[in-house]
């Protein structure tokens, strides 16, 4: 099968813990909902409900501020705080806090549309923007500004289902269930950006996805379901975008720059929901998996939901856990408190033994065996990129353009010296970002 | 708030997961991969070879070991790559060799050229070429005093260096100065050639052999093939071209690419990590660059062999080789580069004026 982006690395993927097992919604609704203000990139959300105040499910109760998408109450109660609490991103961030009363109260604003092809672009962006739906991959920008920046610019729109991360099933078994949601999502968003065709790319170890999805877009024939080889990280959206279309995103660009807009499946799903049902995105599909976990499952989970809650959920642990991550084991985040709450990019919440996580073993000296250069998406030389960097020679790193470097840790997982070469290229950016702060600072004074 | 209960959770950097190979992993690899040529030295020069590559390698994990003691740094003997460096070396020394020259040698390798730089990866030079370049300036006739191959003249085991040339039957290599550097081909077959049963040093004879291990590495993925394919088919191709003394070219190039340390060089030494390009063009660049020297240094140089010197003098050129060819950046098209490299002309231009 051809791969057409450069390197790259083949872990085990490890997803046969959860790969048949259907999506369950919880047995318990949790007692609390913690739902953090900060869900997407950009700025955090405006609360819009104080303590005390009574919510419905689906009722917003945050307002943008800045570039952001409005969130949803996901369950129906009484708010009890509105107060920093700890997230997934780290540190803490503002959170409404609700106590659930177990109704689930419907409290949607918005109406369902049985032809959402009638529906004109504007219309549905609109419609996306009011149901606060964020990419659904991880990274969560927001769909509607992706949406409406892309129009007239874009002439390719990929769904994204390769789900490249390790252990992570949640847009394997999502295409199995809810393959129709799928293809509906994907072509409201076509209508929205003016296309008369799409894509969807999925990696070839899910070729039941593959195939039921082919079979729902039919004799219409204006979706192509793509297999595309199994190859971390052939999901990241520059590696998706250069595999599909053979166009690579210029330094600093975005795919609109090619003409391309991704969304992550999930998100179509969501569009989905939100245009046909009426629904806002207030809950999504969980993988709670590792070898930590007694009981590995998928989850359907409403935001907000704690961590501690989902592995109760799946069994609790049945050996301590080294880590417990958010996201795949390449690129996920490893958390420290079990109270985060579950947020619109939340694919996975993964509990790795010792056995199974990175071994702690000290560095060793780096042999300058290049399996980092050949394996690196990006075409840099981590090998030099690390040298200059472990001396903070910060303008040495940047000209190696380290600034290219999408953090997927390829290099950083074949390293046999084990060097720790991801977390050195992250302060190595925070370094330079620094440094051209405190240069246009100073530009700024001397001005 | 929180019910962490007494559970410990480990905060890292992504990645989490590693893959199972690692340095030690990759230099056993390298070891295993030259068993195949020192069975077929054993075969034909004797235990003598063996005895000769069980010391060089002890005495090289032993001078890295006791450096690093002395200078109080961390023990790096586990990472096996002492032991690799002293296999290698006693592979590019005659069978014949005084077993405390090649100690020398030992010390030579990791003391001078490995440790003194930094050790492990900061070496600019591979340390057993190296120190075979030093042993061929200080002792130049056992350097090149070679056995000839054969169960009935196997050397002694023990020997003073005088004894050599008396004990063992010596004889010129095929590639010695008798032979192909004036253009004439050597009394040997080429299947001869081919399978080892010639004269050269303990790790070189076997052409087989060491395809087999190259294979191997490659396989396993411990190496790259372009390094050993740009080396071989440049010297191959060159000699194809260029034959001396009026020899059928293609017989030429086959005595050219089987005799010598073409094969032992090219998958073995030229793919040393530390002392080789890390870029894909640059390994292309390198494996040439290795292999146009090569045949330089055989046609027109004072010495029977050039590979050795050949990879040394690449050794030296990897910084820069790696400084040019580094990957095209992402996202930026052939055009995109062009109209950069005008603009920076023209910018250059007008400061001129």
């Amino acid at each position: 099968m051809k791969q057409s982006f450069y390197g790259g690395v083949h872990p085990h993927d490890r997803k046969e813990a959860t790969n048949r097992l259907a999506v369950v919604p919880l047995s318990t609704a949790p007692k609390q909902v913690v739902i953090p203000m900060a869900m997407h990139v950009g700025a955090p959300c405006k609360p819009l409900v104080s303590p005390g105040d009574t919510v419905r499910v689906g009722q917003k109760i945050a307002e943008i501020a800045g570039l952001g998408a409005p969130i949803h109450a996901s369950v129906s109660g009484t708010v009890a705080a509105v107060e920093p609490r700890p997230y997934t991103g780290g540190g803490k961030v503002l959170s409404v806090v609700i106590d659930n009363d177990f109704r689930n109260t419907p409290g949607s604003s918005l109406t369902p549309h049985a032809d959402p092809l009638a529906l004109s672009p504007e219309e549905i962006v609109e419609i996306v923007k009011e149901a606060g739906i964020t990419g659904m991959g991880g990274a969560g920008f927001p769909t509607h500004v992706k949406i409406s920046s892309g129009l007239g610019k874009v002439d390719t729109m990929i769904l994204n289902g390769a789900e490249c991360e390790p252990y992570i099933t949640a847009d394997h078994r999502l295409m199995l269930e809810q393959g129709e949601k799928v293809i509906g999502g994907a072509r409201i968003l076509m209508k929205a950006l003016g296309l008369q065709t799409g894509w969807i790319g999925i990696e070839a170890n899910k070729m039941d996805a593959v195939d039921h999805l082919k079979s729902l877009v039919g004799d219409k024939a204006d979706i192509t379901v793509e297999p595309l080889k199994t190859r971390y990280p052939q999901g990241a959206e520059k590696q998706l975008i250069q595999r599909i279309t053979g166009r690579e995103i210029p330094p600093g660009g975005l795919p609109a720059h090619v003409g391309c807009a991704v969304f992550n499946v999930g998100t179509a799903a969501a569009v989905y929901d939100a245009v046909v049902e009426g629904r806002p995105l207030t809950e999504r599909i969980v993988t709670v998996t590792g070898d930590s976990i007694a009981n590995p499952k998928n989850l359907l989970v409403p935001l907000g939901t704690s961590f501690q809650h989902l592995i109760d959920e799946a069994g609790g642990f049945k050996a301590d856990p080294d880590r417990v991550l958010t996201g795949g084991p390449m690129m996920g985040i490893a958390q420290y408190n079990l109270a985060v709450p579950v947020i619109k990019g939340t694919n996975a919440v993964l509990c790795l033994t010792p056995q199974e996580a990175a071994p702690e073993d000290k560095a060793h000296t780096c042999l300058r065996c290049a399996r980092c250069v050949n394996v690196c998406p990006m075409h840099l030389t981590p090998v030099y990129m690390h040298l200059y960097a472990e001396k903070n020679r910060w303008s040495e790193v940047e000209d190696l353009r380290v600034m290219d470097c999408i953090e997927c840790g390829s290099c950083n997982y074949i390293c046999p010296a084990r060097i720790p070469l991801v977390q050195s290229f992250r302060t190595a950016k925070f370094e330079i970002r620094g440094l051209a702060a405190k240069q246009k600072a100073k530009e700024a004074a001397k001005a | 708030m929180s019910d962490e209960k007494t559970l410990r959770l480990k905060v890292a950097s992504s990645p989490h997961v590693a893959s199972p190979i690692d340095t030690r992993n990759l230099m056993r690899d390298v070891i295993i991969a030259l068993v195949p040529a020192l069975v077929m030295a054993i075969v034909f020069f004797g235990f003598r070879a063996l005895i000769s590559t069980v010391i060089s390698a002890a005495a090289c994990v032993f001078f890295e070991w006791a450096y690093r003691k002395i200078m109080k740094k961390t023990s790096t003997i586990g990472d096996l790559s002492a032991v690799i460096t002293g296999i290698l070396l006693a592979f590019v020394c005659p069978v014949t060799l005084p077993y405390w020259v090649l100690i020398i040698g030992d010390f030579f390798a990791i003391v001078v050229v490995k440790q003194l730089f930094g050790g492990l990866g900061k070496n600019f030079l591979n340390p057993a070429l190296g120190a075979r370049a030093f042993l061929m300036l200080c002792y130049p006739v056992p350097m090149t005093t070679w056995a000839l191959p054969g169960w009935g003249n196997s050397a002694p085991l023990t020997m003073s260096v005088g004894q050599a040339y008396i004990d063992a039957a010596t004889g010129a290599t095929p590639l010695s100065a008798d032979f192909m550097h004036n253009g004439l081909l050597p009394n040997v077959s080429l299947g001869d050639m081919f399978v080892g049963n010639i004269g050269g040093t303990i790790g070189e004879i076997s052409a087989l052999m060491l395809l087999i291990g190259g294979i191997y590495l490659i396989a396993r993925g411990v190496i790259r093939i372009r390094i050993p394919a740009a080396f071989i088919a440049t010297v191959a191709v060159l000699t194809l071209i260029f034959p001396l003394g009026g020899n059928n070219n293609f017989q030429w190039m086959l005595y050219e690419v089987l005799g010598g340390g073409l094969f032992l060089g090219a998958f073995f030494m030229a793919t040393d990590y530390v002392t080789s390009p890390v870029t894909k063009r640059g390994e292309l660049i390198y494996g040439i660059g290795c292999g146009l020297l090569t045949v330089f240094i055989r046609y027109f140089g004072g010495y029977p062999e050039g590979v050795s010197y050949a990879i040394l003098l690449m050794n030296i050129c990897v910084w820069l080789i790696d400084k040019y060819a580094k990957p095209n950046r992402y996202g930026v098209t052939a055009e995109m580069r062009k109209a950069e490299k005008e603009q920076a002309k023209a910018a250059k231009g007008g400061d001129g004026k």
